[in-house]
């Protein structure tokens, strides 16, 4: 069974390999090269069974403060590339977004209670990145 | 590996009605979709590429290519557009949007190379939502 969390939070970021030129940076990624924001959209989703007892797989509160505290505190109403790791080292695409939230639940999420099954990143309500950990690029 | 999902939108008429079923028939299995003037949606595609992410750009998918890809071989042949008598492969093929599914998850998966040359990002799936209750899901491993 999945159970899901949504949380939000506002942030800007600007989209730019150091690596590359300016003419470089503006073909690959168009308007992102420039600094801008996002109303951001998570959704995190855990799989396991019911407690036997309380009927809840994990209380959806204690997720809700686990996303407060490892993801909303520290991305919302900041600057990415600027004011949060690793974000002055790898570009904050909805890509690397995804598994850096991924990174920062994941020890949360070792014991019996629900394993971590995937990150959903909206960008915009008509761009989204799901990212379910590692694993293998076969087909 | 990442699945990056990407929403689009287009506004089309269709009429429900098979060659092969009498008119009454038709009236029974297609209802109120038989209309003899056909009606329309506001359709809502969503396509999903899955890769590993690129290196360089710190991207699965370039959002860009994708939607060229899209307009060029779907929204430019279906919005605004009469399904049946606009879309060549609709006048035999009943314009349901199952039909509908997998005419653009085709589309897509034929003419993907010419965006995405490479091994990755691949085409996973086409979402198609006629309605906000009626959503249709084909995967691009089911297309021959």
């Amino acid at each position: 069974m999945l159970i899901t969390r949504k949380v939000e939070f506002s942030a800007s970021h600007v989209c730019r390999n150091p690596r590359l030129s300016d003419e470089e940076n503006r073909r690959l990624y168009g308007l992102a090269a420039n600094p801008h924001g996002h109303n951001y959209v998570v959704e995190v989703s855990l799989e396991g069974r019911p407690d036997p007892v309380t009927g809840m797989v994990l209380d959806l509160k204690e997720l809700k403060e686990i996303l407060n505290r490892e993801v909303v505190t520290p991305y919302d109403h900041r600057f990415l590339n600027y004011e949060v790791s690793p974000f002055d080292q790898i570009i904050p695409t909805a890509e690397n977004i995804a598994s850096d939230i991924w990174r920062r639940l994941q020890p949360h999420f070792d014991g019996a209670q629900g394993r971590l099954h995937s990150v959903r990143v909206y960008e915009t309500p008509e761009l989204y990145v799901d990212y379910f950990g590692e694993e293998p690029c076969s087909a | 590996m990442f699945r990056v999902t990407r929403r689009y939108q287009f506004a089309a008429s269709h009429r429900l009605h098979s060659p092969e079923l009498s008119a009454e028939e038709n009236r029974r299995v297609y209802g109120k979709c038989n209309n003899p003037y056909g009606h329309g949606h506001n359709y809502v595609v969503d396509v999903t590429a899955r890769g590993p992410l690129d290196a360089l750009t710190g991207r699965a998918v370039d959002p860009a290519l994708l939607d060229e890809l899209v307009a060029r071989h779907v929204l430019r042949s279906f919005d605004h557009r009469n399904l049946n008598e606009d879309v060549n492969s609709f006048e035999r093929a009943v314009p349901t949007s199952e039909n509908l599914a997998v005419e653009i998850c085709r589309r897509l998966k034929e003419n993907w190379a010419s965006v995405f040359p490479g091994e990755w990002p691949r085409l996973e799936k086409v979402r198609i939502a006629e309605t906000p209750r009626n959503i249709f899901d084909m995967y691009a491993d089911e297309i021959q």
